[in-house]
């Protein structure tokens, strides 16, 4: 069957795709995580927490789709990275699952009861629902970076080389952190938008400022490791785009510094790890001027942070530290030609309407949130 | 080769997260729907005892939905860390559908919901009903997507192995979307679903009138449920998903086991109303048969044959062997892709490949496996049919009884208008069943399918992931615990939900409350029926 389009088009088209989606997901519940974080030291009293809680109370449930579409989408379009990633880190993505999961229980259960020990419980489980997740998901961001430890044998079966704790290296936990910090000036940037002045809001735009900072030393740092650190991956021989997805048919180097060979080769893709500065400097301001600036510069350093790792890494999707060969590329990692088709067709249908009723919903809630309001009987 | 114990354990723990997901879903499809209708009701008629009913389910609603969401967000993800072979070798046709889920479905229920609860206020009666509606357009939908996607893991069609990338890839994908077994799995699973709503919300209001309180919302909601309930019994029964079963031949050896059918009967088969299986002499005990029904109802016909489990063995044992010359192709081919010969002998045996993995488990080479290592694997394609033969018995009879009760309500309120006092109690006492019917559903569609993750294409033990069984087990308690907790703390929120009744919040002492309702209804005294006038 002839195709509107050919597969290595469709490859690309994808990578990005999956960016979107997982840009998507750090635009929205990313502050939605920011803000469950802030919860327990932004706001000191049961009214002042309903007022966070109920400030993402109606939104994040949609958020949360992001990041399991996002799952989907990993399964549809690039099935051997869902399959190594996910089993690789198999005790990380339990403690995101158990995190994830105390989080809508949470926000649903929490005003069921009056008792201050049953609310203060879920106000820390809503806190591990926000905070451990953001941490992890950098932390594994981290370690793609670095090159996972798995192998592909000659059936495609993978197996996998490490554990939990060989996750929390050092430059690992500065990605963590890089990640909490960006969410957090995201959640902060969020309560300034949508709270009613009061000190709930001053707390935030102070926790988000001095985050926003965080921000911009930890990516720096991040970067500068990137460079000097060893790190960076490269195929050696010439590849077919249009070729089969299979990962055992090409060869790859370890190569210092090749990380930021993109950018010498591309000069535009700079644009994008740039927008992480920039956008976490106008947070800053926004931040601190309390202004809707913020929730736009934290955006667009979220964009340009989760975008960064992607266009330092292409067309590298997951390499293999112990079989460099065996790394998942974008060029061999992915679905058939049908069903990278199919699914483009889908999404191109689905994502604009989703935007538009997400659009929807969000009109409807415009407008600031009052202590008052928050703490009224059909709130959580 | 795989570990066969982490795959045990991994079997162990998928089946305990999707059946603890199952205890929300079913409510949710079919709670959904009813808000609609009652809230249809108050758009309609704009009295505001529709408008208190349709919160308080939605109360109801919203506890129950909130689970169903935290443990999906497992079911996503866990094929990718407890089955990433499988994930690799079907996430060509099995991803998709997920995916569209997510995109076409589930964006839409979790986006729209917030609005459901917190939107009241903020917008017009129809707007506001039109959210319910797209609330529960989404899960339905989601059902559909999610059973397009078990609909392949049992009747594989639209696809076929590529030795190249050593993965099954779709070749069609309108067979994938409009796949019979899908399509049948859908009606049956979202009917059963209203079911289990109508249960539920029969049960509860019955336990109202029983208590003498919030009468204006039971009886209105005892005259949805009862409507609805059997309207959706008659449904999950007559378009049952047995009409899938003569499909394929693993669909019809869960045929054959759900009936503990050894050899074939001359059609119509007769029907096993009861009986023990003895799966170690191949028949089964105690047996009561109803005549003809079994080929009627599997066939839709005079003629066809319903075939046993032994023939099928035999069937299962040439495949085999057609399976271990399509593996040695494949191997073939792996080294080099231009092998003429080998690319032939590929086609002509490929769809028996799965076949040839069976061996997997006994032999890393199948091509060594000798006569009785392929009869062996021959017989690991019965799936366990004492277990699958009670499932669907214990199934159906609910079923039934579903029917029977739902035309009772049915007569009662709305022909007779008046419930006699021990049918409240039987609906009371009805509420844990569809659980238990869909459970079992599920517990006969996929121990029914074994040893095959996905039918006749891939043995489960190969679709796990290389872990360690310390990992599994880890997981495991996690889950358990974690799950087990969250358990609790549902059921006691909804119980004292329902005992609070229509209109209570946790409010500051004094305002509002859950007074209003049982203050505005006359309070008879207890009678023997209650009347349904209104």
């Amino acid at each position: 069957m002839e195709l509107l389009l050919d597969y290595a088009t469709l490859k690309v088209l994808w990578w990005g795709l999956v960016g979107v989606l997982l840009i998507g997901y750090a635009l929205t519940d990313g502050y939605d995580l920011g803000v469950a974080s802030l919860l327990p030291f932004v706001a000191k009293n049961d009214k002042e927490r309903r007022l966070v809680i109920n400030s993402i109370g109606p939104m994040w449930e949609g958020h949360q789709v992001w990041l399991i579409t996002g799952g989907g989408a990993l399964f549809a379009a690039w099935p051997y990275v869902y399959a190594i990633s996910f089993s690789g880190f198999y005790l990380a993505m339990f403690v995101v699952l158990a995190a994830l999961i105390l989080r809508p229980v949470g926000f649903k259960y929490r005003s069921k009861r009056e008792s201050t020990t049953w609310r203060t419980s879920w106000d820390w489980a809503l806190f591990v629902g926000g905070f451990v997740p953001a941490l992890i998901f950098g932390v594994a961001l981290g370690n793609v970076l670095q090159g996972v430890p798995f192998d592909i044998d000659r059936t495609l079966r993978a197996t996998y080389d490490g554990g939990l704790i060989g996750l929390l290296n050092p430059f690992a936990l500065l990605c963590g952190l890089a990640s909490v910090a960006m969410l957090v000036a995201h959640g902060a940037s969020w309560l300034v938008v949508k709270l009613e002045h009061g000190p709930v809001m001053d707390r935030a735009a102070g926790f988000g400022q001095v985050a926003a900072i965080a921000v911009i030393v930890l990516y720096a740092l991040g970067g500068i490791w990137l460079a000097m650190g060893g790190m960076g991956y490269r195929i050696v021989t010439d590849i077919d785009p249009n070729g089969v997805a299979n990962p055992l048919r090409k060869e790859v180097v370890v190569e210092a510094g090749a990380w930021l060979g993109n950018y010498g080769k591309y000069p535009w893709m700079i644009l994008v790890p740039a927008l992480g500065f920039i956008g976490s400097a106008i947070a800053f301001v926004g931040l601190r001027k309390k202004s809707a600036l913020s929730m736009v510069g934290s955006g667009l350093a979220a964009t340009g942070i989760v975008g960064s790792v992607g266009t330092a890494m292409f067309p590298f999707i997951l390499p293999s530290s112990i079989n460099p060969n065996a790394s998942l590329t974008v060029w061999d990692s992915s679905s058939s030609h049908l069903t990278l088709f199919i699914m483009l067709i889908v999404t191109v249908i689905f994502v604009p309407t989703i935007l538009l009723y997400t659009a929807w919903v969000y009109k409807v809630l415009w407008g600031r949130l009052t202590t008052e309001e928050a703490n009224s009987a059909s709130t959580y | 080769m795989p570990d066969l114990f982490v795959a045990d354990l991994s079997r162990w723990q998928f089946a305990l997260t999707a059946m603890y997901h199952f205890l929300f879903v079913p409510l949710t499809l079919g709670l959904s729907m009813l808000l609609v209708v009652m809230e249809g009701a108050y758009v309609m008629t704009g009295k505001e005892v529709w408008r208190r009913t349709t919160k308080f389910w939605g109360t109801l609603f919203g506890i129950n939905f909130v689970l169903g969401v935290a443990t999906g967000i497992t079911m996503e993800f866990q094929f990718g860390m407890n089955w990433s072979y499988y994930s690799h070798y079907v996430g060509d046709i099995f991803g998709a559908p997920l995916a569209i889920e997510g995109l076409m479905a589930f964006f839409l229920e979790a986006t729209l919901v917030g609005l459901m609860f917190f939107g009241w206020d903020k917008l017009s009666r129809p707007a506001h009903w039109m959210v319910t509606f797209l609330v529960a357009l989404g899960s339905n939908l989601s059902a559909l997507w999610i059973l397009i996607a078990n609909g392949w893991m049992q009747n594989p069609v639209g696809s076929e192995f590529n030795p190249d990338t050593m993965r099954m890839e779709v070749t069609d994908f309108m067979a994938v979307l409009f796949n019979p077994v899908a399509q049948a799995k859908f009606v049956h699973t979202v009917s059963a679903g209203y079911v289990t709503a109508s249960v539920f919300v029969l049960g509860i209001s019955a336990w109202y009138v029983l208590k003498n309180r919030h009468l204006g919302l039971a009886k209105r909601s005892m005259a949805v449920a009862a409507s609805f309930g059997l309207l959706s019994a008659l449904s999950v029964v007559v378009l049952g998903d047995e009409s899938g079963y003569a499909l394929t031949d693993n669909q019809k050896m869960k045929l054959a086991a759900l009936e503990a059918m050894w050899e074939t009967e001359p059609a119509p088969a007769g029907l096993t109303a009861f009986g023990i299986p003895n799966a170690k002499e191949h028949k089964t005990d105690f047996e009561v048969k109803i005549p003809y029904v079994l080929g009627l109802i599997a066939t839709r016909s005079l003629d066809g044959k319903v075939e046993g489990i032994l023939p099928l063995v035999a069937v299962a044992e040439d495949r085999i062997e057609n399976g271990i010359r399509a593996y040695k192709a494949v191997e073939t081919l792996n080294n080099d892709p231009n092998d003429v010969q080998a690319r032939e002998i590929f086609e002509q045996t490929k769809t028996d490949l799965g076949y040839g993995l069976l061996l997997k488990r006994y032999v890393d080479d199948p091509a060594t496996a000798d006569r009785a290592t392929i009869e062996k694997a021959a017989w690991d394609t019965v799936p366990n049919v004492a277990l699958s033969f009670f499932s669907f018995r214990i199934m159906a009879g609910l079923g039934f009884i579903f029917i029977a009760m739902f035309a009772t309500a049915f007569y009662f309120v709305s022909l007779k208008r008046n419930v006699p006092r021990w049918f409240l109690r039987l609906a009371l006492f009805a509420i844990p069943f569809p659980w238990i019917a869909a459970e079992l559903g599920w517990v006969l569609a996929e121990a029914g399918r074994q040893p095959w993750v996905i039918d006749g294409v891939l043995p489960t033990f190969m679709g796990v992931s290389s872990l360690s069984v310390t990992q599994v087990i880890i997981t495991m308690a996690g889950f358990t615990l974690l799950y087990g907790t969250l358990a609790v703390i549902e059921i006691s929120l909804m119980i004292r939900a329902v005992k609070l009744g229509p209109g209570a919040r946790i409010l500051p002492k004094g305002v509002g409350g859950g007074m209003a309702d049982t203050m505005n209804e006359p309070v008879p005294a207890k009678p023997r029926t209650i009347q349904f006038d209104q």
